[in-house]
């Protein structure tokens, strides 16, 4: 498979040699933070989450950008996980005591290999990687989030999947006793979401397993959550518990909720308009009170990796 | 001193400095004295000058059914004071929207209040409640004479845009917009209900 890569690739950021996770390290890491080190207080103590188990054996991607990551600060106290509540600081106030192991994957539907996986024997087959990617929310604001995580194409060659698999769908775990959100009806739970199969294998998605090579905060969607950079953050699906190649097109939680603010390829796109608002600038966070908003790339700045995927979709429909 | 002077010098600069609170708030938040704005300041100090707004409005109509509810007569010289607050909060709303949101970028100004009904909605409702902060003025009230009851009967158009506004901005979960939505109804209910029996012979 022909794998493009980005123009701007300097010679120093590729790695001469591909590493290999030290996996005895990384499920250690787990077990350690599945074992709540975590205390976090309230908002405005010091951010526990500096103290997450470390990931060791990260490849550097020659797909992360060079831009300045946002602070841990920023990207554990400011996220839309509504199983932990509505406000953006909820997940950090609430996932507190989220367990993240023991944790099972099911993978099943049109692929040769299924079954349900411990979460350790599910990351075996592969390498970690970083990925510094920017997060566009559709609500109009961005981060850049150094990920650390598999590449979502490898999984998927991993479970070999059928002719008939169109589409890879996710889920997240459904746990009225820990999360708080799932007793509200704010969604039609579980959250669920969906790529197809060439988005699926496109390089640039991976799922991510940890942030600043710690493992993953429990509000950032621990233990494994998906990334796909060129795409509305909502697509990004967090615990991830079920995966499922399907012939039909899966649904997406935000489109059962408001079919007609958010679609099934809710790729970044500032020339359509959400109902709501314009899609044409972000705020960065972490930029301060007074700071300009930026102007959206097409794509989120990923169309050179992606844009092929859609030149016979009319983005204006399918939003 | 009596009751309506120690309204004056006493209760009223309480009120007033209880009412700048949430401003204040927002300023040593800002600096990080009190607590923080988070991680997006601009949309927390949009949404707080927002909620205040609201807030404000339902306190300020709740100052007839209290009175007439529990007898307390020196209430409405609360009212206008509670109702510039209202204006004040809303005019904070705006201006974030306007200078901090919008950048003061014309196209993205208009677009927003012609494309987007919820913006239609708010940018309607702090026009009225410009046209009412205006013609609150005792001289103005005076010049006014009949038309400025008139004119002030909007505060209950007010009500009902700022928390439509409100649900419409809401991304899914409408169970806050809701409970204003609930107070305001009672609010405008009792004055309906009081207006009906008023009308009835007997």
């Amino acid at each position: 498979m022909l794998i493009k890569k980005p123009s701007d690739i300097r010679p120093s950021e590729i790695t001469s040699e591909t590493n290999y996770i030290n996996r005895r390290d990384f499920i250690r890491a787990g077990a350690i933070a599945g074992g709540s080190l975590i205390t976090p207080g309230a908002i405005g103590a010091v951010i526990p989450e500096a103290g997450l188990a470390k990931l060791s054996d990260i490849a550097v991607s020659p797909f992360s950008t060079d831009e300045t990551p946002n602070s841990i600060e920023d990207i554990s106290t400011y996220n839309n996980f509504y199983e932990f509540g509505l406000g953006k600081d909820d997940p950090f106030k609430n996932a507190e005591d989220f367990r993240t192991r023991p944790w099972t994957i099911e993978v099943s539907g049109e692929a040769e290999k299924t079954g349900t996986f411990d979460f350790d024997e599910f990351m075996k087959p592969f390498d970690l990687e970083e990925r510094i990617y920017r997060m566009r929310c559709v609500e109009a604001w961005s981060m850049v989030i150094p990920w650390v995580g598999i590449s979502l194409a490898e999984v998927v060659r991993h479970f070999q999947p059928t002719s008939k698999a169109n589409y890879v769908a996710f889920e997240t775990l459904n746990d009225r006793d820990q999360m708080p959100g799932v007793r509200g009806r704010s969604l039609d739970w579980p959250y669920r979401e969906g790529l197809t199969i060439a988005e699926a294998t496109n390089p640039l998605p991976i799922l991510a397993v940890g942030i600043y090579g710690r493992v993953l905060p429990n509000q950032n969607g621990a233990p494994i959550r998906l990334v796909v950079p060129w795409k509305y953050g909502f697509k990004g699906i967090k615990s991830i518990v079920k995966i499922r190649f399907m012939s039909t097109r899966p649904k997406n939680s935000w489109n059962m909720a408001i079919p007609r603010e958010y679609g099934f390829y809710a790729n970044v796109n500032p020339k359509v308009s959400h109902p709501r608002w314009s899609q044409a600038r972000e705020r960065k966070i972490g930029a301060g009170i007074f700071a300009d908003k930026q102007d959206t790339l097409m794509f989120n700045g990923y169309g050179e990796q992606v844009a092929h995927l859609y030149k016979d979709l009319d983005l204006h429909r399918n939003y | 001193m009596n009751t309506v002077q120690q309204i004056r010098f006493i209760w009223k600069p309480i009120v007033f400095l209880l009412c700048l609170v949430p401003a204040v708030l927002v300023v040593t938040d800002a600096f990080e004295i009190t607590g923080r704005l988070g991680a997006n300041p601009v949309e927390e100090i949009q949404d707080r000058f927002g909620y205040w707004a609201l807030r404000f409005i339902l306190i300020t109509l709740s100052v007839t059914p209290l009175r007439r509810l529990l007898g307390w007569n020196w209430l409405p010289r609360f009212r206008r004071m509670l109702g510039l607050f209202t204006f004040f909060y809303a005019f904070m709303h705006f201006l974030t929207w306007l200078v901090l949101d919008r950048e003061l970028r014309l196209a993205d100004i208009t677009e927003d209040i012609t494309e987007r009904p919820f913006i239609t909605l708010g940018f309607t409702a702090f026009i009225l409640l410009l046209a009412l902060a205006i013609s609150s003025f005792a001289a103005i009230r005076r010049r006014m004479g009949r038309n400025w009851q008139t004119l002030h009967n909007a505060v209950y158009a007010v009500g009902l845009l700022g928390v439509w506004h409100y649900w419409w901005q809401v991304k899914k979960d409408i169970s806050e917009p809701l409970i204003y939505a609930a107070i305001l109804a009672v609010l405008l209910g009792v004055r309906l209900f009081w207006y009906s029996k008023r009308k009835k012979p007997g």
